[in-house]
């Protein structure tokens, strides 16, 4: 059985592939990262048993959504983290929108000091990027900056650099760069589980139709109360039990 | 006699082994070229589906200046003008052969003219060692160190073409020092013997003879670096900061056609437009090296020394 895909979901299925494995000898499970682009598109040839995403199907174009059963295993919040120097600790939706797609240069423009802003973005077609610009976009485009193809890069860049902002996965985050506030509201795993925070997305494990008994049984045990109240904290998601609301594939949150 | 004719017409163990040996090789040399005729294959064809299926104009593709695969321009056209990347890739290809060749050049003649004994004693091991070193060690350099100086000494970021420049400079100068080397030592003694006996001094027989001498192969030995440069994804990949913009000067964010790729293509799915012109993007590092070779071929013909 062979999991590929999301580089942010990557560190807990192999931590649960493990632990599964240490008390069920028989089965042979190997973890893979590759993007969530990988995961997908491996999973709908059927090359690999589970494809591991960011992003709903759904919004990946190119992949047959129906041939795919979902299965959500966890949520990651996101943050956009600013280099300690800008000065700035809470920012408008509106005006993080304004950042991202060039409208607003300077950190002054915002209550910061007077220091060129330099926006660090994930790659394109990246799941947390897709996460983040659904959420604070709003549809427009994103100004052409720096792209990174991994958290720990970006976390390092933004750390470095003077007038540095991007956003990260919430585990990610150190004291070496500052997660901003949105409208006051604080990134914290309790406000995700209320939508209060608004940039989060699922973790997804897509099979190719209904899974077989050996994948189900893993499925099974990444859903179970094991893994869901310990690994799934330990290693900085959010638990899909501790969630109150839901959001579908177009974005629509309901309680 | 029929015994005797019989054991002289029939296979020897050595002409056996010579058959067996010949079918060895041959399959080797079938496998390697079934490989590289594939892999050829398989580029092209996915490389020009951009074109073909995605009816993407091949000139919009190589003066376009806006690449965001996945979404449309105004006119319903994708936007993928891979002009920033070819620029770019060029660029840090070109300075670094630039900065690159006069210090191969002088340590290559430090080892063969100079200080023969010593210099090649301290210096080979020193240059096979720089070889040694994995790219993303030198890309991981360049991050902590280069980057954060650049970005001291001029501002912005740090990242751009000259972090790549710098990074790549330390990367393809063992490769043409060592062709230089060889390139020098091909020489033959008496070059250097009757340019002495005329009274030329030392640095008169490097310049007046020795280099020009060699030229051809050293040139070969600064392509080879070059195609080095223009194909090194890694480290190129942690400093010129992928923003795919056209570099205003050599300190901006830009993006190298390798650096394009290894950053998305885990993020692309098969057979759809982002990943069709990442495959565009492959065709023409693909093309280029092949253009690199055919340099080298046509100089390393014109150039041997005739004595």
């Amino acid at each position: 059985m062979t999991a590929v895909g999301s580089t942010a979901l990557q560190p807990l299925v192999e931590q649960a592939a493990q632990d599964y494995q240490a008390s069920n000898k028989k089965v042979n499970l190997t973890v893979q990262g590759g993007g969530s682009g990988t995961g997908l598109s491996q999973v709908q040839q059927g090359a690999v048993q589970i494809g591991n995403s960011d992003i709903f199907a759904e919004q990946s174009s190119g992949i047959k959504a129906n041939k795919l059963v979902d299965h959500k295993v966890a949520v990651v919040g996101m943050t956009p983290v600013v280099n300690p120097s800008t000065g700035v600790t809470n920012i408008s939706m509106a005006q993080l929108r304004d950042i991202f797609t060039g409208k607003i240069t300077n950190w002054k423009q915002v209550g910061g000091k007077d220091q060129k802003i330099s926006v660090i973005n994930r790659a394109q077609g990246s799941g947390t990027r897709a996460t983040f610009e659904s959420a604070v976009l709003e549809g427009k485009k994103a100004v052409t900056s720096q792209e990174q193809d991994s958290n720990g890069t970006v976390q390092k860049l933004v750390s470095s650099t003077p007038g540095a902002i991007s956003y990260l996965a919430f585990s990610y985050v150190n004291d070496k760069v500052k997660a901003l506030s949105i409208g006051n509201v604080k990134p914290t795993d309790k406000n995700v589980t209320t939508n209060k925070w608004t940039i989060w997305s699922y973790e997804h494990m897509y099979t190719k139709g209904q899974p077989n008994k050996a994948t189900e049984g893993f499925l099974k045990y990444m859903n179970s109360g094991k893994v869901q109240n310990s690994l799934v904290h330990k290693l900085g998601y959010i638990s899909i039990h501790d969630m109150k609301v839901t959001k579908n594939a177009k974005n629509v949150v309901t309680k | 006699m029929d015994e005797i004719q019989k054991k002289l017409t029939a296979p020897s163990k050595a002409s056996r082994e010579d058959v067996t040996g010949r079918i060895i090789s041959y399959t080797c040399i079938a496998a390697i070229i079934i490989l590289v005729i594939s892999i050829l294959y398989f580029i092209t064809s996915r490389g020009i589906a951009t074109f073909t299926t995605n009816h993407v104009s091949l000139w919009q593709f190589l003066s376009g200046k806006e690449w965001n695969p996945g979404t449309l321009n105004a006119k319903g056209q994708p936007q993928v003008g891979a002009l920033p990347m070819i620029v770019t890739s060029f660029s840090v290809t070109i300075l670094a052969a630039l900065v690159a060749t006069p210090f191969a050049i002088a340590v290559a003649l430090f080892m063969t003219d100079i200080a023969p004994k010593n210099g090649a004693k301290f210096l080979q091991p020193v240059i096979e060692l720089l070889v040694g070193i994995p790219s993303v060690v030198y890309g991981f350099i360049g991050l902590t160190v280069v980057v954060p100086f650049i970005r001291h000494l001029f501002g912005g970021t740090g990242s751009g073409i000259l972090a790549g420049t710098i990074v790549l400079f330390v990367m393809v100068l063992p490769t043409i020092t060592s062709l230089s080397v060889d390139a020098l030592r091909a020489v033959p003694t008496y070059f250097r013997s009757a340019s002495l006996a005329l009274g030329a001094t030392r640095f008169q027989t490097i310049y007046k003879v020795l280099l020009r001498a060699a030229m051809p192969r050293l040139l070969t030995a600064v392509i080879f670096g070059m195609a080095r440069a223009f194909g090194e994804a890694l480290a190129v990949q942690m400093v010129i900061g992928n923003a795919v913009l056209m570099p205003r000067n050599l300190v901006t964010p830009t993006s190298t056609l390798t650096s394009q790729l290894t950053t998305n293509i885990g993020n692309t799915i098969m057979g759809t437009l982002p990943n069709n012109a990442l495959w565009s993007l492959a065709l023409i590092l693909l093309l280029m090296s092949l253009v690199f070779n055919l340099l080298i071929r046509c100089i390393g013909k014109r150039g041997e020394i005739k004595s």
